[in-house]
């Protein structure tokens, strides 16, 4: 088991180092894909996510099934239900999160944040450190409330993802802003999670004000489902995050192999979108950043 | 002197104010909403001490719901209390039927002042959803109710009085379709509709400000009682008794009493059908301190944090948390938190019914019952021999919207009465 090295470095294979190498050595953003663990299995979670890894996404973004998921859509609390009615537990997350980083690609647990402060902030954070995990996202937990998992996230060396919505202050930005670690998460919309025909319009200027307020790293999330959409976060963002587009190729009631087969095809579609992004004249908004982050020695 | 957690100091447990109690409350809550918690935070703030907020809302109390609430003395019903005095708090007799038209009004006039045009919110037995329904109708405001879809079989009645005051009722048909599912489909509604809509919480848990909020909406129900005790009896009761669902009507019939010692303060939770059978809403016998609706309370929860589903004859008890104020005066010591089971509960109701002519809303049968127990129990320890023991309950809600499911317990109608005693069997 690793422990701390709370130094501000950005590692190759880390979040933040994996966002900084293809900014700057591919120039486009990260593609991260949700999924839950456990849904329609515990195996066959690790299927999908691994499908995602094999088509196109950089990161992972792993959610635990909760029974109360209030930042969340009809689509993802279908798949967390089902995860829960398939037996699902709160410790299946760890096996996991080993399972897909094995093969090379940062994995943020996303949680609401009863499951952790039931299993223990502290041991939670030691063993997704020692799992091989990147560290939290917590959609229900603003830094103000987040003494412990910050003491904790420090001591396990982890990254913290809070998030900042269209809705937030300056102040509140700024505050985020300095207690994440990773990046920030950006709720594009007012909204839970879900497939939208439009991302927000408000999501450009969130991107450009959590980063004049501090922010290193800067993904949006909420609405995306298409590669165009992807494309069009991807000229602002440093990532781009899909989940509910993930989610929906696995439910029903089809074979296995051929969910799996619809999901490779939404993964490639929204792959090459964020691989266009800034590619062409529409890159012409991309803002240009004032410092790149240092050290990927790749 | 208290002394918080935070160590500062304040003089009264009833002026306690939030985000925290002790090591309860908070505001787990997306970042999304918090901008909307701080305004109406700065709002409630502003209101308290201007005076055209506080006389508007003492003209509503007055005029609309008809406060101050009478204290009645129920001396058949205490023939069963072991000689105790019973005094209910008749928070039914309030327009609308219960203690929560007290919040409802206070809330929906700072959506007046903040300018909003739309309410939501949650309910369980229909009674705060009906009193938003009747603030919305009077305040010209749009109001969506979420009910969970069990609850709007069992209030019927009050889906159909929600509706006739111009309200949408949403039927919650996720997870355990009960007022917690009602809360997230409420939240989810607030998160993506913040800008225009006002969510009004209708009870003390909730993110922070609410369960100071309401908790201060509604200690005029305490402050009145113990006015119009002391006026008849010359002394404060002995024993307050409330029902604890979310907690209102109990931290606001509480409140007025924390700082005196020599009140006993009791909870009535809901013991469904007994602790033993996990099929129950007592967080404080069968919960852990967890997080849920933004708050950090006592908790029905299992090993891994997933809320459990709570069961109740009584859909206003039938929640999974509790007030954070709850959470903190049970590890002070000072309240204690019991569970009435159902069967205790619906005896109470028809005793009640019986002796004094008045049909309680099966959630104040809780503390109806949770009275008879006080009284037998200071009867036992010798207290009630003076025949000065005095205990207040606060009767928080009418039974109205209850006949059908107490005619189903009674098997009071013939066509029911077969499959009652089949569903009991």
């Amino acid at each position: 088991m690793t422990t701390a090295t709370t130094a501000p470095t950005t590692p190759a294979g880390s979040t933040a180092g994996v966002l900084a190498r293809l900014r700057e050595q591919e120039g486009r953003p990260a593609l991260v894909g949700y999924l839950p663990v456990g849904f329609p299995t515990v195996e066959r979670s690790v299927d999908a996510l691994l499908t995602l890894v094999d088509h196109g996404v950089d990161m992972i973004e792993l959610g635990i099934p909760y029974t109360d998921p209030v930042m969340d859509g009809p689509v993802i609390q279908a798949a967390a239900q089902g995860a829960l009615d398939a037996g699902a537990r709160v410790r299946d997350v760890f096996g996991v999160v080993s399972a897909v980083a094995a093969r090379g690609v940062p994995v943020l647990v996303m949680t609401y944040w009863n499951p952790v402060l039931r299993y223990g902030v502290d041991a939670f954070a030691r063993d997704l450190a020692s799992a091989g995990g990147a560290g939290l996202i917590t959609p229900d937990l603003i830094p103000d409330e987040a003494a412990a998992w910050i003491a904790a996230s420090d001591a396990h060396g982890l990254d913290r993802v809070f998030l900042v919505a269209p809705s937030s202050t300056p102040e509140r930005l700024a505050l985020t802003a300095r207690a994440s670690r990773g990046f920030v998460y950006a709720a594009s919309t007012m909204g839970v999670t879900g497939e939208r025909t439009q991302v927000g319009g408000r999501a450009e200027q969130l991107v450009v004000d959590t980063r004049a307020a501090g922010a290193e790293n800067v993904c949006v999330g909420l609405g995306v489902s298409s590669g165009a959409q992807a494309a069009q976060v991807g000229r602002y963002a440093d990532g781009v995050i899909v989940g509910s587009a993930f989610v929906r190729p696995l439910l029903g009631d089809a074979p296995w192999a051929d969910r799996l087969a619809a999901l490779a095809a939404v993964t490639e579609d929204l792959a090459s979108g964020v691989r266009s992004a800034r590619t062409g004249d529409s890159g012409a908004t991309t803002p240009t950043r004032a410092s790149l982050t240092p050290g990927d020695s790749r | 002197m208290t002394e918080t957690s935070a160590g500062s100091l304040v003089a009264r447990l009833a002026d306690v104010s939030g985000p925290y109690f002790g090591e309860f409350g908070g505001r787990f809550v997306p970042e999304a909403l918090i901008a909307a918690l701080e305004e109406v935070e700065t709002e409630y703030r502003k209101a308290l001490g201007d005076p055209a907020f506080t006389e508007e809302l003492a003209r509503l109390h007055r005029d609309y719901v008809g406060r101050p609430s009478p204290l009645t003395e129920v001396q058949r019903f205490a023939a069963h209390a072991g000689g105790a005095r019973v005094f209910l708090k008749r928070e039914d007799l309030n327009h609308t039927g219960s203690h929560k038209i007290n919040n409802v009004l206070g809330q929906a006039l700072l959506v007046k002042r903040m300018g909003k045009k739309r309410l939501i919110a949650e309910t369980g037995a229909g009674q705060h959803g009906v009193a938003t329904a009747t603030a919305a109708a009077l305040m010209d405001l749009e109001c969506v109710v979420y009910m969970g879809e069990e609850d709007t079989r069992r209030q019927a009645l009050n889906v159909a009085r929600m509706r006739l005051l111009g309200a949408e009722v949403v039927p919650v048909t996720i997870g355990s379709r009960t007022l917690k599912d009602a809360i997230n489909e409420a939240l989810r509604d607030w998160v993506a509709n913040v800008e225009t809509t006002h969510y009004l919480l209708g009870t003390v848990t909730g993110p922070h400000p609410f369960p100071e909020m309401v908790r201060e909406f509604h200690r005029i129900i305490g402050e009145e009682a113990r006015a119009q005790l002391l006026e008849r009896t010359g002394r404060l009761p002995d024993a307050v008794a409330a029902c604890v669902g979310g907690g209102s009507n109990a931290l606001g019939i509480f409140n007025a009493f924390l700082d005196d010692e020599g009140v006993a303060l009791h909870g009535f939770e809901a013991g469904g059908e007994g602790i033993e059978t996990g099929r129950h809403a007592a967080r404080f016998s069968g919960g852990v301190p967890g997080v849920l609706h933004g708050a950090r309370s006592y908790l029905l929860q299992d090993e891994d944090g997933q809320t459990l589903p709570s069961h109740s004859v009584s859909a206003g008890l039938d929640y999974p948390s509790v007030g954070p104020a709850h959470a903190w005066l049970h590890d002070l010591g000072r309240a204690t938190y019991r569970p009435v089971t159902d069967d205790e509960a619906m005896d109470a109701f028809r005793l009640l019914c019986r002796t004094e002519g008045i049909i309680p809303a099966i959630e104040s049968a809780h503390a109806l019952a949770g009275a008879l127990r006080i009284g037998r129990e200071a009867e036992a320890a010798g207290l009630t021999a003076s025949g000065e023991y005095t205990i207040l309950v606060n009767l928080s809600g009418r039974g109205d919207k209850d006949v059908a499911t107490a005619a189903r317990w009674f098997g009071l109608l013939e066509d029911q009465e077969l499959e009652t005693k089949e569903g009991r069997a």
